[in-house]
């Protein structure tokens, strides 16, 4: 391995590292605004420069610089903080001194970097330039006098989300960062830019002017707006959820969330059930937890268990579906579902309903088939790596399902599962995933989720087993989930039992006769003559319908274990306390079983926590995702032989930004979503 | 140099005009495939050859043919100096260049008779056939002062000079680009000044070598 000396110490290093990762390795810290980790290198704010022998008396960007074996890098040199003086110095010469109206205060990298790096006060006597305010969309804020040209926003939307609509305009002093013609920004990952901004020129809209950094109460947690589990970091002050920001998961979702992940959580403060409610007379009445468990209780007595129906939602966490799994199996109750949209797996072995190459094991994968799938809408993140993939070169993507602009390019092999065997059948594709070392099949529940699904599972099942899709050290077989509960429900067998209902025969018509949907919304109940219970957290569809409310509470109000789509099973934590008299869902099953007279066997979280890792042992293996472990998955055992239809697959998701209870009720959700549609109308 | 931003009133649409179509397609296939965004720069030449600026609607055209993201073309439009992003005159579009050189050889008289002439500077005059910018220096300093019109240079100018040029212009007339004053190239005005003496010509100054440059180290 090639050596260098920092500021005097030798450090080994790998070939290709640039001079500043061998001087960051040698625990020196280098200021720096344009270079960023994930972003190709700009070199362009030259905040970064060191001293670096051989080589030419001067200062010299070391994020653009190739480290070399014998090098002798200096970062402490009178030279090196004169270069970094003068060149803050020209940073602000632009830059408005307006830090106590900025958002950015606080968290700002120029606001640091200044104080660690720049001189004192500034010799600069002429007039500031000043910028004209850009729009790039409901999410992202702009004051572009405040821009240093980075262009970090402009790299990440060009080469990471694959949505090139920022751009860096004019040149010399008067460049601008801007969409064309002040249009939005149109990437499902658009508002990362506003993390990535070292200052405060693009800022989050919905947040502005809120709340300062200081004043929030930062809790590390997960999300739940789609299957992936990225690692979210949730700010609150008093009572409210502020913002969510994502936190680094390397193997997740890197540090990118989506904008639905970001911007959801104004739908935390909105059409709550904040307490328990009864209908009387056709209107549902405040009433007390008393009154409102008393009511179920007496009605859960009253109907035959295998009247009763039990049906788990898309954001539940892993604790109250296994108090509602025991509470409703000691009295008796066999139709319990946790599949809304009438998912076809979950009878297997628990490899066929995860996303077993893991999603930082999809980076190995040479050829990838999508069927029915849209991961652009599903899972944004994810479809960001396999972008990345796809610019690697070294990756094919293939797609049966829908012709979507999925940020990348692909082989298109069909529409509908019709076109499952004829991909098998030969072609340039199936030779690249026939000779391909990892290859990987991805399913989405647009091919699951429908009246032949049994048989789209054979079909994909024999595809991958005729593309060697498992294989020694390799599981490429890979079902991508759209709800975060999802997984976690399965793990628990919240399927129906022997002789019970699944989801849909529930809320058919003459379906069970008391209906007890935990966060339930996605399912259709207008046929459904039932005595509804929903123990939920917004007034959305199931809170409509309902007989008796139960209020619950959200993601960010709850500590709960959560397991994504590649089985990782990670735990949130809780941010704020639920709304009003609202309690956290375990507890409320806990009180109910007490009315019921069948007591569950636990009074703390902790308590069911041990019962769950006795019970399902997966659960205890937090953060842990099985992934290629040696696989006993029999791809031929999978789904059931039978005629297919001939619709096409079409994406579960229609509209992006509301796919949950939470994200219906947020405003900002609610714009961005207009636009979408609008955007949508525009291209049609 | 003035901020460069698309201008407010924009015509509906635009198209390559037939005859242009071939050139198009020319540029396009010099680069490989994939590679076709490379021909960006001649084809806004092309969008400004035809219309006299490069209005908005083409930047999409041009996006459109090339496959590349209309941010791109826009970045590169604003960022080339040589790319109007306003209408300009449609008889002639004068370059006046006010660097150093041009600008000591007299181009501020030039300036005022521009003024006087056409109006404001960067914008059209009323009539919309004429229109003047200020440019930097176009690398004919020898030729002082001097103005790109259209496509061509005329060189050591004069008030006069380039007054009698603009009318040669408005009358559909224009003169031939060039010296206004019979130089040919950049060689002296007049006749010569230096290098006059006729004995470096006939030979009378030649002197016998008395060795060749390295001679000694390789007779040695």
């Amino acid at each position: 391995m090639p050596k260098a000396k920092v500021n005097g110490v030798e450090i080994e290093f790998d070939n290709g590292m640039t001079v500043l990762q061998v001087a960051e390795l040698a625990g020196e810290e280098i200021p720096r605004f344009c270079y960023h980790e994930r972003l190709s290198i700009a070199g362009n704010c030259r905040m970064c420069l060191v001293e670096v022998k051989p080589g030419p008396p001067k200062p010299q960007a070391s994020c653009a610089l190739p480290a070399a074996d014998g090098q002798e890098i200096v970062t402490n040199s009178a030279m090196v903080k004169k270069a970094r003086q003068g060149v803050m110095e020209f940073l602000l010469i632009n830059h408005p001194l307006d830090c106590p109206i900025c958002d950015q205060g606080g968290e700002c990298d120029l606001q640091d970097q200044s104080i660690g790096y720049g001189r004192d006060e500034t010799r600069y006597e002429e007039n500031k330039r000043a910028v004209e305010e850009k729009h790039m969309g409901p999410l992202i804020k702009t004051v572009m006098t405040r821009c240093i040209q980075c262009t970090r926003c402009v790299r990440f939307i060009t080469e990471v989300a694959g949505v090139p609509d920022i751009g860096l305009i004019s040149r010399g002093e008067d460049v601008e960062i801007t969409t064309y013609l002040d249009q939005s920004v149109a990437s499902e990952l658009s508002a990362n830019v506003i993390d990535l901004c070292p200052v405060g020129a693009l800022t989050s809209k919905p947040y502005a002017f809120n709340a300062r950094p200081w004043e929030l109460t930062k809790t590390q947690s997960v999300d739940v707006m789609d299957a992936l589990g990225s690692a979210i970091r949730v700010d609150a002050r008093g009572p409210a959820v502020l913002r969510v920001l994502p936190r680094t998961n390397d193997a997740v979702n890197e540090e990118w969330i989506s904008d639905k992940t970001r911007y959801a959580c104004d739908g935390l403060a909105r059409q709550r059930l904040d307490r328990p409610m009864i209908r009387q007379d056709g209107r549902l009445k405040p009433a007390s937890w008393g009154e409102a468990l008393a009511l179920v209780a007496a009605r859960l007595k009253a109907a035959a268990p295998d009247r009763v129906g039990v049906i788990a939602g898309d954001l539940q966490d892993a604790e109250s579906m296994k108090a509602a799994l025991d509470l409703f199996g000691s009295i008796g109750v066999t139709s319990l579902d946790c599949r809304q949209d009438g998912l076809a797996l979950g009878d297997g072995p628990r490899e066929s309903w995860l996303f077993n190459s893991t999603i930082e094991g999809l980076e190995h994968a040479d050829a990838i088939l999508l069927i029915g799938t849209n991961p652009r809408l599903e899972a944004p993140v994810l479809n960001a790596r396999i972008r990345r993939l796809w610019l690697s070169g070294k990756t094919r993507i293939g797609v049966i399902g829908e012709r979507a602009d999925l940020t990348y390019g692909y082989d298109y092999l069909g529409a509908g599962a019709s076109s499952i065997a004829t991909a098998i059948e030969g072609g340039e594709f199936a030779d690249a995933m026939k000779n391909a070392k990892h290859p990987a099949v991805i399913i989405g529940q647009g091919a699951l989720t429908r009246a032949d699904s049994a048989a789209v599972l054979a079909l994909s099942a024999n595809l991958a087993a005729v593309f060697g899709v498992v294989r020694d050290g390799w599981n490429g077989w890979n079902i991508l989930h759209t709800a975060a509960a999802r997984v976690g429900g399965l793990d628990l067998g919240f399927t129906p039992r022997a002789g019970g209902m699944t989801a849909a025969e529930m809320t058919a018509k003459g379906g069970a006769e008391l209906l007890f949907l935990l966060g339930a919304d996605e399912i259709d109940l207008g046929q459904s003559d039932a005595f509804v219970v929903y123990l939920g957290t917004h007034g959305d569809a199931g809170a409509h319908r309902a007989d008796v409310i139960l209020p619950g509470a959200a993601y960010t109000e709850k500590s709960g274990l959560y397991v994504n789509t590649e089985g990782r099973v990670q735990r949130g934590e809780r941010a704020v306390f639920p709304k009003g008299e609202a309690k956290e869902d375990w507890s409320i099953l806990r009180a109910l079983s007490d009315h019921v007279g069948a007591r569950l066997p636990y009074d703390t979280l902790d308590q069911l926590r041990a019962r769950l890792f006795a019970d399902y042992p997966t659960f205890g293996q937090i953060d842990y995702a099985p992934g290629s472990s040696p696989t006993t998955l029999d791809l031929t055992a999978l789904g059931a032989r039978g005629p297919v239809l001939d619709a096409p697959f079409a994406s579960p998701i229609k509209a992006f930004h509301l796919t949950n209870p939470i994200a219906r009720s947020s405003v900002t959700m609610a714009e961005c979503a207009a636009l979408a549609s609008g955007l949508k109308l525009a291209a049609e | 140099m003035s901020v460069r931003r698309l201008a407010k009133d924009q015509p509906a649409s635009f198209a390559f005009a037939p005859e242009l179509s071939d050139q198009v397609q020319w540029w396009i296939a010099k680069f490989p495939a994939g590679r076709q965004q490379s021909a960006v720069i001649p084809l806004l030449w092309l969008v400004q050859k035809q219309e006299g600026w490069v209005c908005e609607p083409a930047l999409r055209v041009v996006a459109e043919v090339l496959f590349m993201p209309v941010i791109r073309v826009l970045e590169i439009a604003t960022f080339y100096t040589m790319f109007q992003l306003s209408p300009v005159g449609t008889v002639a579009h004068v370059q006046l260049c006010g660097t150093t050189p041009c600008m000591l050889r007299g181009a501020n008289d030039l300036k005022a008779v521009l003024r006087a002439r056409i109006g404001a500077k960067d914008h059209c005059s009323t009539d919309g056939r004429f229109s003047w910018e200020e440019v930097e220096c176009l690398g004919a300093c020898a030729n002082a002062p001097m103005a790109a019109i259209n496509d061509y240079y005329h060189e050591d100018l004069s008030p006069e000079s380039l007054g009698v040029i603009l009318d040669g212009f408005a009358s559909g007339h224009p003169p031939a680009p060039g010296s206004a004053i019979g130089r040919q190239g950049s060689a002296p005005a007049g006749e010569p000044l230096t290098l006059t003496d006729p004995a470096l010509y006939d030979g009378s100054r030649a002197r016998p070598l008395g060795g060749l440059p390295n001679a000694v180290a390789a007779a040695q």
